[in-house]
């Protein structure tokens, strides 16, 4: 699958995780999606409208939710939460502790508006945290889709998963990078481009920007390596070491801080298998603010510029 | 269980001795494990014996059965009453009592569903109880099963706000197939003062009027003696013919229930059993049962 490029056609996760979870209710009724009142957001709406019978609203009470879900997968239900990640992640994250990853229940987490892309909402509603705090928690697999049709094969990946899985997706229309023929698993990595001079990893949307840099060092004459990480846990491992010892420079990129993110993820992998010079690019250990998403990827260091100027500083 | 939760004489009499018993290995199993939860095990004795004993349709021997009923112990910290209510029951060797909270034992300090067959949700942070309930409620009428659901809960424990929002959607889903039974015993692990200071040993209740509460919340509620076994057998069953909206029982209860120097005293929630309090304890009890 080496050697892909961006589409010009933009995907909503968002969309795409209203209509897998339909496709989901219809071929497992087992399935129910439960909505703390974001429906019309997290496009959960296309089941409330489509199955209302698998669909129930839990109201603005996030803890609550996580228990109930708790209470239904105990029971032998596979139940799909559906709200914005700030919430998923800080308000009930004692209930997915006690209740959910403890205990290991079948309960999924659609994780909607992760990142900083979140629709003019600030910092309030910007969750980029979530991948230190999930990856940190046992018993918990987390996963981040580049695309919509990696999001669909996730989505059907974690339904197949025995155990509880946080997946994390972005609101906004997004290129997409794989074909039908993406052949999604947990715990795999995948090299979306070829390269020797510098190694990119990535995970989520941001793999769209990691593939853009790429083209823009190849227009320089340096060639990227760029492998995409859309397992966070579990990890692969030894994707991750060939990749770094492939040209022995790595550059991470995500939508996410680059404290405890993929970066830091990696660093404990490279750290103990093999010692390699990186650079993570992130956002910088700070909180975001309401603007239009190219100006927030400016500001806070996520365009595409910033992964090939990493890239460069790391040949230098 | 009769259909109203009458009781024979005789049965009564069993289910009494039941209560003692399930006492004293609660207290036998402190003192063996060197530290551990007591006032809220007492207070919530009578109501486990009544669960397990009478009204529950559980079978030790398929405890993951999809049929049983299910039960909750959102007061997790009173782990070890449960315990010794599953023993008695027959779910596992009454000898295995003496592990609580030892290294790899199935008993750990909260229940753990993960590890013990006969836990039907794990718990121990407090206030998360009532939600499981709700989603185990709401999958038997998803899945067409009669099954009912029980979630026991603290004052202590319902000050956490989860358990209002659990209150609110139970109410809203038309819950009849779920109920909640309130150990008010007056008491959490440290509290306010009253105005004796907190040198004082007295303690302000953890909460006031909780009938009109769960009332403004839309659940029925059912008041009785917690300690009253007869009460407590037949509020469950009227909870349990109840179809149209959940029901709480509000048990009034004394914590450390049982045990004279325990009883009512808020340092009891948690401490270790001396030898000369396990002999105390030992004497009181088989007073209790002589006069049964």
């Amino acid at each position: 699958m080496a050697n892909l490029s961006v589409s010009d056609s933009l995907v909503a996760q968002r969309d795409v995780f209203g209509n897998t979870l339909v496709e989901l209710i219809d071929s497992d009724p087992r399935t129910y999606v439960l909505d703390a009142d974001l429906a019309n957001s997290t496009k959960a709406d296309i089941v409330a409208r489509k199955r209302p019978d698998h669909f129930l609203e839990m109201g603005i009470a996030e803890q609550n939710m996580m228990g109930v879900a708790a209470g239904m997968a105990s029971c032998g239900l596979v139940p799909w939460l559906s709200s914005f990640a700030v919430f998923l992640v800080n308000r009930d994250l004692d209930q997915l502790r006690v209740v959910v990853a403890q205990p290991k229940l079948n309960v999924k987490i659609g994780s909607a508006y992760t990142g900083i892309l979140t629709g003019m909402t600030g910092k309030t509603h910007q969750e980029v945290s979530d991948i230190a705090i999930m990856r940190a928690m046992p018993n918990l697999t987390v996963l981040a889709p580049a695309d919509g049709i990696e999001t669909r094969l996730a989505m059907l990946a974690a339904q197949d998963w025995e155990g509880p899985v946080y997946i994390r997706l972005t609101r906004d229309p997004h290129p997409s990078i794989f074909g039908a023929d993406h052949n999604f698993e947990i715990g795999k990595a995948y090299i979306v481009r070829e390269g020797s001079d510098v190694t990119i990893m990535s995970t989520g949307v941001q793999t769209v920007r990691a593939l853009q840099a790429a083209d823009v060092l190849a227009a320089e004459g340096i060639s990227a390596h760029v492998l995409h990480v859309p397992s966070i846990k579990p990890i692969d491992t030894a994707a991750i070491i060939a990749a770094a010892q492939k040209t022995g420079r790595v550059v991470t990129a995500e939508d996410h801080t680059i404290v405890g993110g993929l970066g830091g993820a990696i660093a404990e992998i490279l750290g103990e298998h093999a010692p390699t010079l990186m650079r993570r690019v992130g956002i910088r250990d700070v909180y975001g603010e309401s603007a239009p998403n190219a100006e927030l990827l400016e500001k806070y260091g996520l365009t595409p510029a910033h992964v090939a100027l990493a890239a460069r500083q790391l040949l230098d | 269980m009769s259909p109203d939760g009458s009781l024979s004489a005789e049965r009564l009499q069993e289910l009494r001795r039941m209560a003692i018993r399930l006492r004293r290995h609660v207290v036998e199993s402190v003192h063996h494990a060197g530290a551990g939860h007591l006032g809220g095990p007492m207070s919530a004795a009578e109501i486990l014996v009544a669960l397990y004993f009478e009204v529950m349709h559980v079978d030790p021997a398929a405890p993951r059965a999809p049929g049983r009923d299910r039960f909750i112990l959102s007061k997790g910290h009173s782990s070890i009453g449960l315990y010794a209510a599953l023993a008695l029951r027959g779910y596992f060797p009454e000898e295995e009592l003496q592990t609580f909270d030892a290294l790899d034992s199935r008993l750990q300090g909260h229940p753990d569903m993960a590890v013990l067959p006969g836990i039907d949700m794990s718990s121990g942070s407090l206030g998360q109880g009532l939600s499981p309930g709700i989603g185990m409620a709401l999958a038997a009428r998803l899945q067409q099963q009669t099954y009912h659901t029980w979630v026991l809960i603290g004052d202590g424990d319902s000050q956490e706000g989860q358990i209002w929002e659990a209150a609110f959607i139970a109410a809203r889903y038309g819950l009849g197939n779920l109920t909640c039974i309130l150990d008010w015993n007056d008491l959490q692990q440290w509290g306010w003062a009253t105005a004796a200071g907190y040198d004082s040993d007295e303690r302000l209740p953890p909460q006031e009027s909780p009938v009109a509460r769960w009332q403004a919340f839309g659940w029925c509620t059912i008041e009785v003696d917690g300690h009253d076994l007869e009460q407590l057998v037949a509020a469950c069953a009227r909870a349990r013919a109840t179809t149209a909206a959940p029901t709480i029982i509000i048990a009034r209860t004394v914590k450390g229930k049982g045990i004279s120097y325990m009883e009512g005293d808020y340092s009891w929630h948690s401490r270790p059993v001396t030898e000369e309090d396990l002999r105390v304890a030992r004497a009181e009890l088989a007073a209790q049962e002589e006069a049964l």
